[in-house]
């Protein structure tokens, strides 16, 4: 993981509580990237490379406003990252945002119908970014 | 070499690197978020993609050895490779790639064995443009100037 958890809010250097982003993805390449996408628009960042160990982090760290999950990885996929998530009465108001590097348009309307903020083709762009700056859970 | 010469150098090498399509705007855009905090992101981020890319088209490799192939295995690999070529901004890699996922999707042995072959190929080009440009990038810096932003 590349941030630390804690139970206390993150703040910004202007005091401001900071948007918590959590990422899943089990390249190191796409996760080094979204990652640094996300810390340049100033958000707070934990990249981790599998499902499992992101729900042993939504476990304990109840601050997270978005996830954003790769859709194809060992063991657990990001659409059943997104199951687990919707069905979790704490967890579910959470947006879940699908990353794939295949437009696949099944895949796509299985994510969006499971309740998927959004599904971005990779690779992601600052604009994909910006554009779910206003979805974040407050 | 004095740090005009080497920024002239870096952008003729690098103009032909994208012209031939080994990299695309997805590299710039690296270089775009590269920052003080962290000033060898592009360095860093290229040496994973190499690393990674070894290992995916060793897994390769191996299904496509057996005598029954798992194409979904082979293709989550496929997968992956698509997914960081395209993140790293190698063109010509991602788009072997997807030709690969076609195949894979229809369970051509033949195919796939023909798209790692290319596949290979292109891994290895792009490793060489990649190699040139990180050691000519870090001169630049070395040197007291910047790297400049790259485009196709």
């Amino acid at each position: 993981m590349s941030s630390p958890r804690g139970g206390d809010k993150e703040r910004g250097r202007d005091g401001e509580r900071q948007i918590h982003v959590l990422a899943v993805d089990d390249s190191p390449v796409d996760r080094a990237v979204i990652a640094k996408l996300l810390r340049s628009s100033k958000y707070r960042v934990t990249a981790v490379d599998s499902v499992k160990k992101a729900l042993e982090l939504l476990g304990t760290e109840p601050n997270v406003n978005m996830i954003i999950t790769d859709y194809s990885m060992p063991e657990m996929t990001g659409y059943e990252l997104l199951k687990r998530v919707k069905e979790s009465p704490t967890l579910r108001e959470i947006p879940v945002v699908i990353m794939s590097s295949e437009n696949d348009p099944d895949k796509i309307n299985r994510c969006l119908e499971e309740g998927a903020e959004d599904f971005l083709l990779k690779p992601v762009r600052p604009s994909d970014v910006s554009r779910l700056c206003g979805r974040m859970r407050s | 070499m004095e740090l005009h010469k080497l920024r002239r150098v870096y952008i003729e090498f690098a103009s032909i690197v994208f012209r031939d399509g080994f990299l695309d705007n997805q590299y710039t855009l690296l270089q775009q978020l590269q920052d003080e905090s962290e000033p060898k992101f592009v360095l860093q981020v290229g040496t994973l993609f190499l690393e990674d890319s070894e290992k995916l088209l060793n897994e390769l490799r191996s299904i496509l050895d057996q005598q029954d192939v798992d194409f979904e295995k082979l293709d989550a690999f496929v997968c992956k490779l698509t997914g960081s070529s395209a993140s790293i901004g190698a063109k010509r890699v991602k788009d072997v790639c997807m030709a690969f996922h076609d195949c894979c999707k229809k369970g051509n042995k033949e195919g796939c064995l023909k798209c790692l072959q290319q596949l290979a190929a292109e891994y290895r080009l792009v490793k060489r443009k990649l190699e040139t440009l990180f050691k000519m990038e870090t001169q630049i810096l070395a040197a007291g100037g910047s790297v400049p932003l790259l485009s196709q």
